[in-house]
């Protein structure tokens, strides 16, 4: 359907080489893809609908659940606090779990289908 | 969302002017910002010479960097004076904007990023229209970006305007629309003539200077209790006159089952929004791989973190030690509770105080100025690249007609917002960031994710979400209490509010995902298979990326 070329390829604006879109499909459907693909998605998928529960958990306690949020923990803290500061903390923690798969596991993956695919190019 | 307290209740702020004697210090230090900054920008300009440097940055900053710019481009100045006031009034509810604006990040982590940052080149429109019909996806990206950035750049325009002209003492119409302009100058003389670059130094300078300022007055605070955090929270429930409830939800959102759900709604435009932002989305094309783009935002998720977790310090100390007679007696919104803070930790009447007062307003100014610099150059990107470029010349133009095309949608957008801004001084900017933020969930994050991850979505499809979300969510905020029928309201004098909500998300944010989707399945073309083969592996795996 589209009639227009991707970003223009000519060697002196520097871009950089393009496969052809034949080789992009047969990339799509090969097996090492269909793993990539898997990893990111099952991964990623699942956390992302996880941390918004939660957050959205945390938005409806605080409208409508006072009795629970109000209780001390310790101190002059209570649960709607530490519930607060614990939305800190997941959001740290997934950033770094994150970041450690797609470390240990897309980005070797990813690395090895883009180097064959561009030195075929 | 928190600029939604710099806004209506700031022009009472001009009144009390106990800051005019600061005002050769504020001035002389807002002066050195400006010349630093124009420095950095003429120093860019001179290294900017193609497209891919003049949008991109010439995509050579370091994860770090562009952390640090990131999160210069997201704590707008409104975030810094609104939610430390937010807190010093109405305590824990103030506390929870902090959070929807944090955690909003790993939608742009998990999902967004590193696709984007593989299968783009400039702006959001490269990846919306990637596997659709240019022309007319192209258009309508075009069009959500102008208008996001243009209802977040009034909000800033229109909150520094009155900001500086409250701290520099001056109350005279003429006076503030003259403060108006000369923000709107400075920031078409930082695009236009830095670019991407230009403003990339200009953020990063300005987030630094926003984290010391910050980093300083939590430690004064923290020190006043002796580092004991229940204690401070103690003193300022007390202080508060609410005493246990300032620090439990419900003081300013669970009044009525109708605030209830506006702050549902806002909740979910606060953390689906900035995945959609523009001016945030093409600062990923600053670095030169998808890993890096992935660094950064962890540095922004740290930087903005700490950021948030200081205005806690910050706006629970100011109910502590000010209190919220004073705060509201300057402002009732509690915009001045940080540089009121700032000048009670120096010592209220004596040099030091008069120092704390101008820098932490100074880095306000900064603030403020960084933040209307990016959306500027997100919008003046979008036009020249998505609708000069590829629309109207079809992808014909040379890379330096687009970028003359840029420099001078830059000076129009300088213009318009001049205009706009200095009419919008005494409006409800809440309303304008609030719809910044659910226009950009409604239009742009769904056509994003059904561009990136689902391969039957068509050109139909991206229409429908990018108008239809864009649509929806512009009228029902015509409709709401924040143009009519409250005191508060753009229009306070007649009332045809029959939407309740101040926020619109709840409604257009769903909406924008379905008509997506509808508009997918009811459109008699089939998906472009080869170009989403494209888009699919080079946004998971960067080949051929720019």
């Amino acid at each position: 359907m589209a009639t227009e070329a991707p970003p223009p390829q000519s060697p002196e604006d520097g871009s950089p080489v393009q496969p052809t879109t034949e080789a992009f499909l047969a990339a799509q459907h090969s097996a090492e893809f269909a793993e990539l693909r898997r990893s990111h998605r099952s991964f990623a998928f699942p956390l992302t609908v996880g941390f918004i529960a939660w957050y959205l958990l945390y938005v409806l306690l605080s409208s409508y659940a006072d009795g629970f949020m109000s209780k001390i923990v310790f101190a002059n803290f209570n649960v709607a606090f530490v519930f607060g500061l614990a939305q800190f903390a997941t959001t740290f923690l997934i950033a770094w779990f994150y970041s450690r798969h797609a470390t240990n596991k897309l980005d070797p993956q990813a690395a090895a289908i883009k180097s064959r695919l561009e030195a075929d190019a | 969302m928190s600029a939604a307290y710099a806004s209506h209740t700031l022009t009472q702020l001009a009144a009390s002017s106990s800051t005019t004697e600061h005002r050769p210090l504020i001035i002389t230090l807002f002066a050195v910002f400006v010349a630093a900054t124009l420095g950095i920008t003429v120093w860019a300009g001179r290294q900017t010479k193609s497209a891919s440097d003049f949008y991109a940055g010439g995509r050579q900053f370091t994860a770090f960097q562009n952390g640090l710019a990131v999160s210069g481009d997201y704590m707008s100045a409104a975030s810094f004076l609104g939610i430390a006031g937010a807190i010093a009034l109405f305590g824990y509810d103030g506390f929870l904007y902090s959070i929807g604006f944090l955690v909003a990040w790993l939608v742009a982590l998990l999902l967004v990023a590193e696709p984007l940052r593989n299968s783009g080149r400039y702006t959001m429109g490269d990846v919306l229209a990637y596997r659709m019909r240019q022309r007319p996806v192209r258009t309508a990206a075009g069009v959500s970006t102008i208008v996001v950035s243009i209802f977040y750049l009034l909000a800033q325009m229109a909150g520094a305007g009155v900001l500086v002209a409250l701290l520099l003492g001056i109350t005279s119409d003429a006076g503030k629309i003259l403060i108006v302009a000369l923000v709107g100058v400075l920031m078409i003389l930082y695009v236009t003539i830095g670019g991407m670059k230009g403003t990339t130094w200009v953020q990063m300078v300005k987030a630094v200077l926003l984290i010391a300022g910050a980093l300083l007055m939590t430690l004064m605070v923290l020190w006043k209790f002796d580092f004991n955090i229940s204690d401070l929270l103690g003193t300022a429930a007390e202080k508060s006159g609410h005493g246990a409830a300032f620090l439990e939800p419900g003081l300013k959102y669970g009044v009525t089952d109708v605030s209830k759900l506006d702050f549902i709604s806002l909740g979910i435009a606060l953390v689906l929004g900035t995945a959609g932002l523009p001016h945030i989305l093409i600062r990923f094309y600053t670095v030169p791989t998808a890993k890096a783009a992935r660094k950064s935002v962890n540095w922004a998720i740290g930087i903005i973190g700490a950021f948030y977790l200081m205005t806690i310090a910050l706006g629970f100390g100011a109910a502590a030690l000010i209190g919220p007679e004073e705060i509201k007696a300057k402002n009732p919104a509690g915009n001045a509770a940080a540089p009121q803070l700032a000048e009670y930790l120096g010592g209220v009447g004596t040099t030091g105080g008069a120092i704390m007062l101008a820098v932490i307003s100074a880095v306000a100014f900064a603030t403020i100025l960084a933040v209307v610099a990016g959306l500027t150059l997100a919008s003046s990107s979008s036009f020249a690249h998505d609708i000069y470029a590829n629309v109207i010349r079809k992808g014909k133009a040379t890379e330096k007609e687009e970028m003359r095309a840029a420099r001078w949608a830059t000076v129009a957008i300088g213009v318009v917002s001049i205009g706009l801004g200095a009419m919008a001084r005494d409006l409800n900017v809440a309303g304008l960031v609030a719809l910044a933020f659910a226009v950009a969930a409604s239009a742009n994050l769904p056509t994003i994710l059904y561009s990136l991850f689902w391969k039957r979505f068509t050109t139909q499809g991206a229409l429908w979400s990018i108008y239809g979300g864009l649509a929806s969510s512009v009228f029902l905020v015509l409709f709401s209490p924040v143009v009519s029928g409250k005191a508060s309201s753009m229009f306070p004098d007649v009332d045809f509010a029959w939407f309740p909500l101040e926020n619109p998300g709840l409604i257009s944010i769903p909406l924008g995902f379905l008509l997506g989707w509808v508009g997918s399945v009811l459109s008699k073309e089939e998906p472009d298979k080869g170009k989403y083969a494209e888009l699919e592996v080079k946004s998971l795996t960067g080949t051929g990326a720019h």
